[in-house]
């Protein structure tokens, strides 16, 4: 059999542990890549089966954790019950600079902490009441986000009507965020919902809200970067190329950025997104309101820098072209030492990847150019889209899953047994009892930034630790015979 | 208008050593600093003196009088939700899959919470209900997900607790299993036990009571003999120090006294790496549990954790339940007192010379805590057993804050603090939060904060060193695995305590010509 045929065997066998119900469902979601073959592919942003476990998250999850969590100098209310702030409190790990408690709220939760009274007699006069404490202790928060939890949606608050009234005044934004947790099938619709508030709630009121820089000119090299959410610092990196390339950040959505950073977005004459899954509808909306075009780059390993860097200057003039050209030479050496350094220790190396927005297609190049090949891949809550342009980085053989289960995971792994597994903190220890080196690759493992050309040197140093850790041999105790 | 153009835009990739610069180093580096500075022109801030400004009067008595006005806004709690102690409680029984019914998102945030604080996978399942089932109720999802998670994961028992998606549209779970059961999902005799833990409800706590509860009644009915079983039961609450469990099982042993640990989850995150992964890992056994109500009495450690549970086991199985804080030297002298009753049996040498030893290493550094101002908070029975040890120390417990309180507990604290010479200055902050807390800690200071992970930040801002003692801790590896419990627990706690003191005795030294005077070498 070839190496199609077997992976296709595999997903077969993985999926013969199921009720059947259950396997029809779930067949639909595994598949083997294979280039001359357009029925294949993979069913995606559907409901996850019940009692089958999943990675996967809620809508508040995409909108608080994701897409309005990052600005930093705005208070975001979790707004319901206890638990969902508290579990998300300071998990993601997107830097920012500033004064925790006084100018910027990145690590603090905020939550109006429901109890049966709110959910009898309805929270909204809490949550006004809430926002006028907010006032008088962050007076320089520069607004609110409501970030609604399950409960909220279910006994017919009207946070909007609050929003309306509290921005009136209190001539600050005040955002209401319909993210109940049980809307939409992921953390997906999160990011889709908190998208539109931007949409709806912001960029009308734009040009009222915003505060110019001094003396600022608008230049034909300003661009927006969006969707990165500065996990270790990622988006500084990624800045400091668009800078070092002559273009002008007027704004970063949402990682270390601020409220007027939102407002100053609609300037710009580009937008560039990285996760392209969590904010592809903004994008559009501007694109269609404002005219501003958009473009997806990546960031992760030289190959894709540079090809990322080229594809941006070509929006621009020659200068921007030349010094683009510029910068990757600058930086080529730099990285062919890396390369030097870590890819005989890496080559050959197989990896099974399975994360959320961009990176299970993004990240594939970066490993790439360290030697290493990706053997599987899979979206916790990607679209059509999202495998569609994973083709464009895939290989036949390839094995792609959608909203893995934690069984069909350990399975393929097992089978696969791949030298790294890419994933999230709660696969991590299961696949390291099974002795297979890990890394997340949603908070970088506590590491990062892995975003530009700083970032890869740091990714690759990561990787080889991972793999070449002398603690993997000891797993074997000296007795058992095995 | 900053311009963009004196700046380094390609700073080095290594640092002058070789080193690859990752986020500790890079970004304080010149050409990132500059960066910040550059982007601080787009963000529309406050400035620099209007911040510093405001931050000064954050640490002031009119800012605390404004904090503590607070009747709506909640900020940085010291409490999670129902269902986290659902969970926490039911990984400890064999073959036991956690189970939540609701929406999807809570479960993946259970499991990391559990796996970011002992690095051990934890698994769990949920009914995955969107927005269909909040208009039609979840049922259909509860018989597809008992079906599918009995099926693929072969437990031996489901666990099933609620969100509050569930709770708020009033799923009934009862008949739900019982629906799910006739339909097929699970074999009529498979054991369900289930518990409501809405989440606008008490706390991860009352989460663990209501779960543990429900366990308990599921696989003790009709187990009632006639004659009790010769055993004792054990319940830790919610300990997240899994060395706890393996303790009293050594002490327990030592007096030769047979036993039944309700929810034993010490493998379930702590478990060895074979190179082979093992989903289930807790080691209560389902007959021994369902054996437990023929016990000849059920010790607790936190009684304000299983109030409900307590009051149940009374009534139901008409069981004695005796309530032990075995921390510190007297709480655990008290323990082997009547562990010693119980057997017939004199306190083994073993731990009397454990004992000995504790109180010796607690008389050697005694010195360094004497008179200590202590900030402490987390759950009501941990900041209890707490208190009582620093007490034993001579420290001063100033600030004990509690979010998830209730007044029995107070009341019973400040009796204890009330008897105590270094409990006069004590106030306990029920109901408050850790934002209280950092207004507490700046306008009346104290020598030492106690507490999870989250109280790095009131570290950070209050300067006050921080002892890690509760649950989470993310920022620190496998303190969990440890045993605060007992003689041994109590060397633990003096020991982490102590060094922590010791340890910011060097770094404010630390400065060569200025500070150094006193960095010395034998303290």
């Amino acid at each position: 059999m070839t190496y199609i045929e077997d992976n296709k065997e595999l997903i077969k066998e993985v999926l013969d542990a199921y009720p059947e119900k259950a396997a029809k469902r779930r067949s639909k979601h595994l598949d083997v890549y294979e280039e001359d073959n357009s029925k294949c592919g993979v069913k995606s942003n559907k409901k996850s089966v019940p009692g089958v476990m999943t990675t996967r998250g809620c809508a508040y999850a995409g909108a608080k954790g994701v897409v309005w969590g990052p600005v930093k100098d705005m208070i975001h209310i979790s707004h319901g019950p206890v638990g969902c702030g508290y579990y998300s409190w300071s998990g993601r790990r997107n830097y920012y600079v500033g004064t925790t408690g006084v100018d910027t709220f990145g690590t603090m939760q905020f939550t109006s902490d429901f109890q049966e009274r709110d959910i009898v007699f309805g929270g909204d006069k809490k949550l006004a009441k809430l926002i006028d404490e907010l006032e008088v202790l962050f007076p320089l928060s520069q607004g609110t986000t409501i970030e609604s939890e399950c409960p909220v949606g279910l006994i017919g608050d009207d946070i909007e009507a609050v929003a309306r009234k509290k921005a009136d005044e209190t001539k600050k934004p005040v955002v209401p965020v319909r993210c109940e947790g049980f809307r939409g099938v992921s953390q997906s619709l999160g990011h889709h919902i908190a998208n539109d508030t931007v949409r709806d709630w912001v960029l009308p009121k734009a040009d009222e809200y915003r505060k110019l820089p001094e003396g600022f000119e608008p230049s034909p090299y300003d661009v927006n970067i969006i969707g990165d959410y500065n996990i270790g610092g990622d988006a500084w990196p990624s800045r400091m190329l668009l800078e070092a390339i002559g273009l002008r950040v007027i704004s970063q959505f949402s990682g270390d950025g601020s409220f007027n950073e939102t407002v100053m977005t609609p300037l710009a004459k580009l937008n560039l997104i990285h996760c392209y899954r969590s904010m592809n509808y903004i994008c559009r909306h501007m694109e269609e309101k404002y005219g501003i075009g958009w473009l997806e780059y990546n960031f992760f390993g030289p190959t894709q820098i540079a090809k990322s860097l080229r594809k941006i200057a070509a929006q621009f003039d020659e200068t921007i072209q030349a010094n683009a050209e510029k910068v990757i030479a600058q930086y080529q050496t730099d990285m062919d030492a890396i390369i030097e350094q870590y890819r005989p220790r890496l080559e050959g190396r197989t990896v099974m990847m399975m994360v959320g927005g961009l990176r299970p297609r993004h990240v594939i190049p970066a490993f790439e150019d360290l030697g290493m090949e990706v053997i599987g891949t899979g979206y916790e809550f990607g679209h059509n889209d999202d495998y569609k342009r994973t083709e464009d980085y895939i290989k036949d053989g390839t094995i792609l899953y959608d909203d893995v289960s934690g069984h069909e995971f350990e399975e393929f792994a097992k089978k696969l047994n791949p030298d790294l597994i890419a994933a999230g903190i709660k696969e991590k220890y299961v696949f390291q009892k099974m002795a297979l080196p890990f890394r997340q690759m949603h908070s970088w493992d506590y590491s990062g930034p892995y975003h530009g050309y700083h970032g890869f040197a740091v990714f690759a140093r990561d990787m080889d630790l991972a793999i070449n850790n002398p603690t993997w041999s000891l797993i074997k105790n000296p007795w058992e015979a095995k | 208008m900053t311009e963009n153009t004196e700046r380094n835009l390609t700073p080095a990739i290594t640092s002058e050593a070789g080193k690859i610069q990752d986020h500790f180093d890079l970004f304080q580096t010149d050409p990132y600093q500059d960066l910040f500075e550059y982007k601080r022109q787009f963000e529309g801030a406050h400035s620099k003196e209007k911040v510093a400004e405001v931050a000064e009067w954050t640490k002031s008595w009119d800012y605390r009088e404004k904090n503590f006005d607070r009747e709506a806004l909640t900020i940085n709690p010291a409490k999670a939700c129902q269902p986290l102690g659902a969970l926490f409680v039911a990984a400890g029984f064999e073959g036991t899959l956690p189970y939540s019914h609701g929406s999807q998102g809570c479960v993946a945030y259970f499991r990391t919470h559990l796996t970011r604080n002992f690095k051990e996978p934890f698994q769990a399942v949920s009914s995955s209900m969107t927005e269909d089932a909040a208009v039609f109720g979840g049922l259909n999802n509860m018989v597809d997900g008992l079906a599918n998670s009995y099926t693929l994961y072969k437990p031996k028992m489901i666990a099933l607790c609620t969100t509050c998606m569930a709770e708020v549209i009033g799923d009934d779970l009862g008949a739900f299993i019982q629906t799910s059961k006739q339909k097929g999902a699970v074999p009529e005799d498979f054991p369900v036990p289930y518990a409501h833990t809405p989440s606008f409800v008490g706390s991860h706590i009352t989460g663990y009571d209501n779960m543990l509860k429900g366990i308990l009644s599921c696989l003790s009915e009709g187990k009632k003999q006639e004659t009790t079983n010769g055993k004792y039961n054990f319940n830790l609450g919610f300990d997240p120090y899994i060395g706890n469990i393996r303790e009293l099982k050594r002490i327990l042993q030592l007096f030769d006294l047979d036993y039944t640990v309700l929810s034993d989850n010490a493998d379930s995150f702590d478990s060895p790496n074979t190179g082979e992964f093992q989903m289930y890992n807790g080691l209560t056994k389902l007959e021994d549990a369902g054996d437990s109500i023929n016990g000849e009495g059920t010790f607790f450690f936190q009684k304000y954790t299983t109030t409900k549970t307590q009051e149940w086991i009374g009534k139901e199985w008409g069981q004695e339940t005796y309530n032990f804080r075995p921390f510190g030297i007297k709480g655990t002298d008290e323990f082997l007192s009547k562990l010693s009753e119980i057997s017939g049996k004199p306190v083994p040498q073993e731990l009397v010379e454990e004992r000995g030893r504790a109180v010796d290493a607690m008389t050697d550094s005694q010195a360094w805590i004497h008179g200590k101002r202590v900030a402490i908070y987390g759950d009501p029975d941990h900041v209890f057993s707490l208190v009582n040890f620093l007490l034993e120390l001579g420290a001063e417990p100033v600030h004990i804050l509690v979010t998830n309180t209730n007044e029995d507990f107070e009341a019973e604290l400040q009796a204890v603090l009330d008897a105590s010479p270094y409990g006069k200055n004590s106030t306990i902050w029920g109901k408050k939060d850790l934002w209280h807390l950092r207004s507490l800690m700046f306008t009346e200071p104290v020598d030492l904060l106690i507490g999870n992970s989250y109280g790095k930040y009131l570290w950070r801002d209050t300067k006050t060193p921080l002892v890690r003692i509760g649950y989470p801790i993310f920022d620190r590896h496998h303190m969990h695995r440890y045993e605060t419990l007992g003689y041994k627990g109590a060397l633990n706690l003096h020991n982490w305590i102590i060094n922590t003191i010791l340890d910011e005795l060097d770094r404010q030294t630390i400065i060569p010509a200025k500070t150094d005077i006193s960095f010395d070498l034998i303290r």
